[in-house]
Formats: structure tokens, C-alpha cells, sequence
């Protein structure tokens, strides 16, 4: 195509960004767009197939049959998040397996906040809570985004997320009303996943590179820091009723601007998170890429018996 | 897309939510034949009660109409506005119509 054709292209998909009209997937539009979205709906995907990871280690460990079966039913709808975000992948023409693969090279990321380890009950509490919670305020305005398969596929997302953020808090409240040992499991949980939970919004807005293309395309619709500052303003009052104490010294109110101020956060841990050097890494990595292996067999029986079937029923 | 036959086809899921009501596309997914299918689209898509019946049809056998011909598609449409009641005027007076 020639430039100019292009630039006229470019104008009436970005007039009709502005204008709030969804694109679909066999619209024109331009390859970075296109780039962008499979990048950030794929790496979407992995952080929730990888999340279930270290709720899935509590399965079988969770305090009774209530606790189980919620606990059971929250992994699943994350392991339909994934399966959703897959398929809003593949309308813009990305190959799952492919980006499958990406994610076990290690060439794809997914959210760092599921490189943490999972290592009481407490954390099942404090990861819904805190990362459901942090998940919710991300994917909110993802419903409004300029792509519709990737809205439509967060609509769903957002109304199945909020039961898995209440359950987090129900079992928090239960261990924070509890025994010192559980109040103090509780206050534990809080103090490992707090940061890490910040740190999900992702870098502060003038460290990240993609933001302002993003918000002129209406893939984004806010900004990390607003997105993290509006986390924190509506969680501090949530752990105040828990009776637990969020483990920032600097933490204040801030009456001008009627938010809380908050410390610094660790980015050299987020970058090694990131990078590859959190606590979980290779485990979660190796884990994915076992259970492709593992699992490969079915796929290819189950597609030779699917054939078979069909050409018995054309002979 | 698939460059490997060995991956399942993508089928596209349509979903009645409640008798009475048209089945409407609701995604797609992965699966080996048609009755995976709609096993897979049941467990994913209606684990809430959102529907008492599935459709399920292999992606590829769908045919669209070309966004790019959308103008030329649709306008005769918008140029026929004697298709709509407002077009016409009624007398004051008259009611029931
Ligand atoms: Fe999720
Ligand atoms: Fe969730």
C-alpha cells in the first residue's frame, strides 16, 4: 500500500477511536495497534492461566469443603479468564499455541505478582483480597477499551472477579476475628503480598513507555499511578477493618489531596521479579511447560478420534 | 491460522440465555469435534446459569460481510427513511396509529 493510502487509513481509524467506536477484528488498523494488543491480551491470558498456580496449591489443603469447593471455583473462572483472553488474541490473528510457547521460552511476561510463593492459607485470603482487588481496578476500565473483543472478553472477567475479591476478604475477616495465631497469619499475608500488589499496576507513569500510545488509542484508560493510587485509597480503610496494619511507615492521609501518600516502592525488586529472578519463577514457568508437554497426548488423541469419527461418517 | 493440524479447530459459540430469546455469539473456543464442543462452551461459558441452550459452529464455515464495504453495504438503508413510521404525518386528531 502506498503511504499515502496508509496515512488516510490512519486518520479515519484514529477518528473513529476518538469517537468512541469500537474496532473489530476484521477492521483496518495499524500494525502497531495490532502489535500492542496481542502483546498485552496475551501477557493478559498467561497471568491468568499462571495465576492459578499458587491458588491451585491450596486446593487440596483448604480448611474445610466450603473453603474447597469456592477455592475450586475461583481457579476455574481464572483458567475461563485465560481461555477468553486467548480467544480475543486470536481474532487479531495471533496463533495460541504460539503465544503458549512465547510464555514457556520465557519470551512473553505475565503479571510478576504470581512469581510470590503461596505459603499459608492466609495468603488465599490476601491474594484475593489484595491481587483479586488490584485486578478488578485494571480491568475496570478495560471494558471501555477501543477493541471490542478484548471489552467484550473484560465485561465477563469483571463480573465473575468480584466473588473472588469478597471471598478473599470473607476469609481475611474470619482470620483477623480469629486467634492471635491466625490474626498474626493474617498480618503476615498483608506484609508479603502488599508491595508485590502495588508493584501490579506496573512501573510509575514516567518509567512506562507504552502509556501515552496506549491512552491515545483507548487501550488504556488511566494511567499506572492513578490506577495504583486508586488502589490504595480504597484498601487502607478495608485493612483498617480488619484490624490489620499496612506495612508502610509513610503511609498518611493527604487531606489536600484526599488520598493517601504512600512510600517508595521497590522497583529493583520488581525489575528482578520481572526479569526472571523472582522467588517462583522457574517453578511457575516449568510448571506451564509440563503440563503442555504432559498433557499433548490428549490433544493429539482426542483430534485422531475426532477424525476418525468424521470420516466414518462421510464413508 | 493453524499451521499445525494437530491443534484443535476454533468453533464459535452462540448462547440462548432464556427460552424466548435469539442465541447470541458469546466467543469461541478450542476443540477436537462438536460435541467437545459444546461440552467446553457449557463449562466455560455458562458456569453462572447464562444459558439453556449452546450452538456451536466451526469458525472457518463462517462467511462476513467486508467492513471495508461497509458504506456501500449499508447506506441504501439509511437513504430509505419512508421505512420508518416518523416519516409520515398524521393528522392532529388522529390517535391509534
Ligand atoms: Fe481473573
Ligand atoms: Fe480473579
Amino acid at each position: 500500500m502506498k503511504n499515502i493510502d496508509i496515512k488516510v487509513l490512519e486518520e479515519k481509524f484514529q477518528k473513529k477511536i476518538d469517537q468512541d467506536i469500537k474496532i473489530e477484528p476484521n477492521d483496518w488498523m495499524p500494525d502497531d495497534y495490532r502489535i500492542t494488543l496481542i502483546r498485552q491480551i496475551s501477557q493478559h491470558a498467561h497471568s491468568e492461566v499462571v495465576g492459578m498456580l499458587p491458588e491451585g496449591n491450596w486446593i487440596t489443603r483448604a480448611p474445610n469443603l466450603r473453603r474447597k469447593a469456592v477455592l475450586l471455583a475461583k481457579v476455574q473462572d481464572e483458567a475461563g479468564h485465560g481461555l477468553y483472553l486467548y480467544c480475543a488474541a486470536e481474532t487479531l490473528g495471533a496463533d495460541r499455541e504460539e503465544t503458549i510457547d512465547d510464555l514457556h521460552s520465557g519470551k512473553a511476561k505475565y503479571s510478576s505478582i504470581f512469581n510470590y510463593p503461596t505459603l499459608t492459607w492466609a495468603d488465599m485470603g490476601a491474594i484475593g483480597w489484595l491481587v483479586d482487588g488490584a485486578a478488578i481496578m485494571n480491568q475496570v476500565p478495560l471494558c471501555r477499551c477501543s477493541y471490542g473483543p478484548y471489552a467484550r472478553a473484560m465485561v465477563r472477567v469483571c463480573k465473575e472477579e468480584s466473588f473472588h475479591q469478597r471471598q478473599g476478604f470473607e476469609i481475611m475477616t474470619k482470620l483477623s476475628n480469629g486467634s492471635q495465631e491466625q490474626k498474626d497469619m493474617a498480618q503476615d499475608a498483608l506484609n508479603r503480598f502488599w508491595w508485590p500488589a502495588l508493584m501490579m499496576f506496573g512501573p510509575n507513569d514516567a518509567e512506562s513507555k507504552h502509556t501515552a500510545q496506549s491512552m491515545n488509542w483507548k487501550i488504556k484508560r488511566h494511567t499506572n499511578d492513578e490506577l495504583r493510587q486508586q488502589f490504595v485509597d480504597v484498601t487502607v480503610p478495608q485493612a483498617e477493618i480488619l484490624g490489620l496494619t499496612i506495612p508502610d511507615k509513610d503511609l498518611k492521609w493527604n487531606e489536600k489531596k484526599k488520598g493517601y501518600d504512600f512510600g517508595k516502592i521497590n522497583w529493583d525488586e520488581f525489575w528482578q521479579v520481572v526479569g526472571g529472578n523472582g522467588p517462583c519463577n522457574k517453578e511457575r514457568v516449568d510448571a506451564r511447560r509440563k503440563a503442555k508437554e504432559d498433557g499433548k497426548w490428549v490433544i493429539e488423541a482426542a483430534m485422531a478420534f475426532a477424525n476418525k469419527r468424521s470420516a466414518k461418517k462421510s464413508a | 491460522m493453524t499451521k499445525n493440524n494437530q491443534d484443535w479447530p476454533l468453533w464459535e459459540v452462540f448462547i440462548r440465555s432464556k427460552q424466548g430469546l435469539n442465541h447470541k455469539h458469546v466467543g469461541s473456543l478450542r476443540a477436537a469435534d462438536s460435541s467437545m464442543a459444546i461440552e467446553n462452551a457449557r463449562d466455560v461459558y455458562t458456569r453462572r446459569m447464562e444459558g439453556i441452550s449452546i450452538w456451536v459452529i466451526p469458525s472457518n464455515l463462517i462467511t462476513a460481510s467486508d467492513p471495508a464495504e461497509e458504506e456501500s453495504m449499508f447506506e441504501p438503508a439509511t437513504s430509505k427513511v419512508y421505512r420508518h413510521p416518523t416519516f409520515y404525518d398524521v393528522p392532529d386528531g388522529i390517535s391509534h396509529m
